[in-house]
């Protein structure tokens, strides 16, 4: 008896791969895709956010068989989708405030339960997500969406991170990584860009609440985020799910370089992606190949001056401690990195 | 009738794709297709990409196929073939290079055990041409020129078909059931091969024969001498003498202790010949180093496995009964050797002397236009014609290197160019695309995958039988060897672009019919271009 083959040329690393059954295949290699962000938004080239929405809502559609409604925060992902009277959602969507996407998610999911009950059901076929960048998310709309775990309300939330407030000129949020530059931490002074030391880390905070799932993924691994999606969606109760999506206009990066990127955050220890239940982290994405942090700052303009003539390898090396601590802290390396 | 639209609101919801996104473009991706270094290097143009792609889903007929058409012997080519193709592989850059010569044996062997059949013409030319020899080139060329509907007449002057393949190639790297299978499928199409029909005179035999054009593949059969003073009781025979017999009853006697003189491949094949005819010691004699070496570097190591020995340095003065004189040798600064004056005594019960083969050309004497130089004829390049109109040329006896996959090549080109020439048209030569270099890929989309290695028969087993040394790949290490192509510089269909788009300017054609990229909205991030694992898009500025 031959052991079957269980090698795939690119595997599950590309979006598609013909080698596959069409069951294993992504949702983003289906021409049957649901395509919720369509064509003419107004994102900048190589939006990183542009491309998270459409993975993870597109992915929530097949999760739900297209029973979904969207929830949106202020914020680029609002602005460059909706301009009056356009919309690039294909989905049911409605736009608030900047801080209450979690609470207005919140009343859609409860008027859905109510009406559900009316009509003789257990409960609704229709689900909800709610959705914002990190400054909708991690800043103003930290409060309404901490009600929401602590009440386990039935929603999705996902929070598109591109680590500062980028649709009214890249202010710091407290997602802004420390010595990235900013409009609103200027690379000037003894300590250029933002604040080692200050800053929220979301998925932490949101598995302190003990909610059924949380989870993080990145623009670079369709399959990963895709997976957490269709679990995201199997659960009830709330849910958390931070996607981490370059924003070359905020960042200085070349549009081009957008995914990877993205990839180089993980593969770096920056960015852990892991998936954790009512607080216990139940696994994490291995790192594939380990690169020094160097080589995710050094394409991004907003450190630029961490590379200037004089160099500043002491906040380097601040910056690759950070990095190997996520590394010991989620295991995201089979070999331990002695610091 | 009016939309109740709620206060304030005087427009219909629209959708975005009113907005059309593609003006803001300054680059658009392209889709290009890229010449991959495997085909590059072929000597007989395989498309490797091409066959590679269909056995990845097990598609092993449609493979076979798509090899077949520009080299009709998979079987023999994964035996003996040298491929080149796997030096240039650009996964090599990755973990080791795709094991390209074991998937072409593993197809070819499916074919001959599933009995997979070449078609014959579907119309007839009504032209008939010569081919001469049944060797690599002689056979691929009489494939070639049959698949175009010519009647094709091969005279060969031995008494079997394959040339070198039989003549030259040890049993132990080509089995005689798998040259005969691939040389009997060519006959089956409909060319006639004459079997101990040595052309004497080849302008009388086109003339008696009525044909139209010949293609002359004389292998190269003479063994070169080398004068070494020797005794009458010394006992000396030349390498094809040696190779050539084993085809026949008598197994040549070489004794106990054999000294083969020379470094190419075919003084290993005799080494190793030996060794399997009950030699205990079978030495190389040769007068440069292992880095010097002609012989291919696997072949060297495969003999020192069996036990041959070699001494390197070394060149041959005398012979007497039993025992050689020889004289070490120095390299010197620019690398080629000189005498010492340092001399010893080797015993020997036989002298093998492996210094390089000559082409018989005799047949061409009466022949008009043909130039010969440094015994070989001259061809045109580009077309492989003589100077002698209608009179094509290869494999051994046209001025290149000497090996099967050479030889397979010059039969398929000339066979085009004979054709072509029968028809007094030229062959339409599309340009080549440029090399799908690996800087252009994006590797990390590639899963990460060791060679299959052969498994190889014990060293023991093999130096006592003629067995075959090099094992062939089942289906399952067949498939997983084909999927480790990179399909450089070519779609193959992974839907990255499609998928990375934050802009959904990709359209998905469907199985087979790769992307179209819809300029009303690509913004020209370039994204699809970085993320695209083979280097198949390429960004390029717009007219503005």
């Amino acid at each position: 008896m031959n052991a079957p083959v269980k090698f795939y040329q690119t595997g599950t690393f590309t979006v598609g791969n013909r080698l596959l059954k069409p069951e294993q295949r992504s949702v983003q290699s289906s021409e049957e895709r649901s395509n919720s962000l369509n064509s003419g938004h107004r994102a900048c080239q190589g939006c990183g956010e542009a491309l998270g929405a459409r993975y993870a809502v597109d992915a929530a559609m097949r999760a739900t068989n297209n029973q979904l409604i969207a929830v949106n925060a202020t914020g680029c992902l609002e602005v460059f989708s909706t301009p009056y009277p356009e919309t690039s959602w294909q989905l049911p969507w409605i736009h608030s405030l900047f801080g209450n996407a979690a609470a207005v998610g919140t009343g859609v999911a409860a008027a859905l339960k109510i009406k559900a009950r009316k009509a003789g059901q257990a409960r609704s076929d229709v689900r909800v997500i709610a959705q914002g960048g990190d400054g909708g998310t991690t800043d103003i709309g930290f409060g309404c969406l901490s009600g929401m775990f602590e009440r386990n309300d039935d929603v999705l939330y996902i929070c598109y991170d591109n680590e500062a407030y980028m649709n009214t000129g890249v202010q710091r949020s407290s997602a802004t990584p420390p010595a990235a530059r900013t409009a609103t931490t200027m690379a000037v002074g003894e300590h250029p860009g933002a604040e080692f030391g200050q800053g929220k880390n979301l998925p932490l905070i949101a598995m302190a609440h003990e909610i059924p799932y949380v989870a993080t993924a990145t623009v670079a691994d369709l399959r990963d985020l895709e997976a957490k999606v269709e679990k995201a969606m199997s659960i009830r109760g709330a849910r958390y799910l931070h996607i981490l999506v370059p924003c070359p206009l905020g960042w200085g990066s070349a549009s081009h370089d957008t995914i990877k990127l993205a990839r180089l955050a993980r593969e770096t220890g920056i960015f852990p992606v892991f998936e954790a239940e009512h607080g216990e982290v139940t696994s994490v994405t291995k790192i594939r190949h380990h690169v020094p942090v160097e080589d995710y700052l050094k394409p991004q303009k907003r450190f630029a001056h961490l590379f200037s003539k004089a160099g500043d390898a002491q906040t380097l090396a601040k910056i690759q401690a950070d990095a190997d601590k996520n590394i010991r802290r989620f295991k995201l390396l089979d070999e331990e990195i002695t610091a | 009738m009016t939309m109740q639209k709620p206060f304030a609101i005087t427009l219909d919801p629209g959708s975005s794709l009113a907005n059309k996104t593609g003006t803001w473009r300054t680059e658009r991706p392209i889709y290009v297709d890229r010449l991959p270094p495997c085909n590059a290097q072929c000597p007989a143009g395989e498309d490797i990409q091409g066959w590679l792609f269909h056995a990845e889903s097990g598609a092993y007929e449609a493979a076979w196929k798509q090899l077949t058409r520009d080299n009709p012997f998979p079987a023999i080519m994964g035996r003996v073939c040298y491929h080149s193709c796997e030096g240039a592989c650009n996964r090599a850059k990755l973990d080791s290079a795709v094991g390209i010569n074991s998937v072409e044996r593993f197809l070819g062997d499916e074919a001959l055990k599933k009995g997979w059949a070449f078609e014959a013409p579907t119309q007839e030319s009504g032209k008939h041409v010569l081919v001469v020899g049944a060797g690599p080139s002689g056979m691929s060329a009489a494939y070639q020129l049959r698949r175009l509907g010519h009647k094709v007449t091969v005279f060969e002057a031995g008494p079997l078909m394959g040339g070198m393949m039989r003549f030259g190639i040890p049993k132990y790297r080509l089995p005689r059931e798998v040259l005969d299978a691939e040389m009997q499928r060519i006959q089956a199409m409909g060319v006639e091969v004459r079997l101990n029909t040595k052309v004497e005179d080849l302008d009388r035999t086109m003339k008696e024969g009525g044909f139209d054009a010949a293609f002359l593949a004389v292998g190269a059969h003479i063994a070169k001498r080398a004068f070494i003073p020797a005794k009458d009781s010394s006992h000396i025979l030349d390498a094809v003498a040696v190779l050539r017999s084993m085809e026949g009853q008598e197994q040549p006697m070489l004794g106990r202790r054999v000294v083969v003189y020379g470094g190419g491949n075919t003084a290993i094949d005799v080494a190793r010949t030996a060794k399997r005819l009950g030699a205990t010691e079978a030495i190389i004699v040769y007068r440069r180093t292992r880095e010097k070496m002609p012989a291919h570097d696997f072949e060297v190591e495969e003999a020192l496995q069996e036990g041959v020995m070699v001494k390197w340095l070394s060149t041959i003065k005398s012979a007497d009964e039993g025992a050689l004189q020889i004289e070490k040798m120095k390299l010197d600064e620019k690398g080629n050797p000189q005498p010492t004056g340092e001399f010893e005594t080797l015993e020997a019960d036989s002298l093998v002397l492996a210094l390089g083969q000559d082409v018989d050309l005799s047949l061409l004497n009466a022949v008009q236009g043909l130039e010969v130089k440094d015994g070989v004829v001259k061809v045109d390049p580009a077309t492989m014609m003589t100077g002698h109109p209608g009179i094509f040329a290869g494999g051994d006896m046209v001025p290149a290197d000497r090996n099967v996959t050479v030889a397979v090549g010059h039969g398929k080109k000339a066979a085009r160019h004979i054709d072509a020439w029968l028809r007094a048209a030229s062959v339409a030569t599309e340009a080549k695309h440029a090399s799908a270099t690996f800087e252009r890929l994006n590797p990390w989309y590639y899963s990460d995958a060791p060679k299959t290695m052969r498994p190889q028969l014990d060293i023991a087993r093999r130096t006592s039988s003629f067995d075959e040394v090099q094992g062939g790949l089942t289906e399952d290490n067949a498939l997983f060897e084909a999927r480790r192509c990179l399909s450089c510089g070519n779609c193959f269909e992974c839907d990255n672009c499609y998928g990375v788009c934050p802009d959904n300017a990709v359209i998905k054609l469907g199985p087979g019919k790769r992307f179209e990229f819809n300029y009303e909205y690509c913004k020209g991030c370039g994204v699809c271009a970085a993320e695209c694992p083979c280097g198949a898009i390429d960004m390029v500025a717009e007219q503005v």
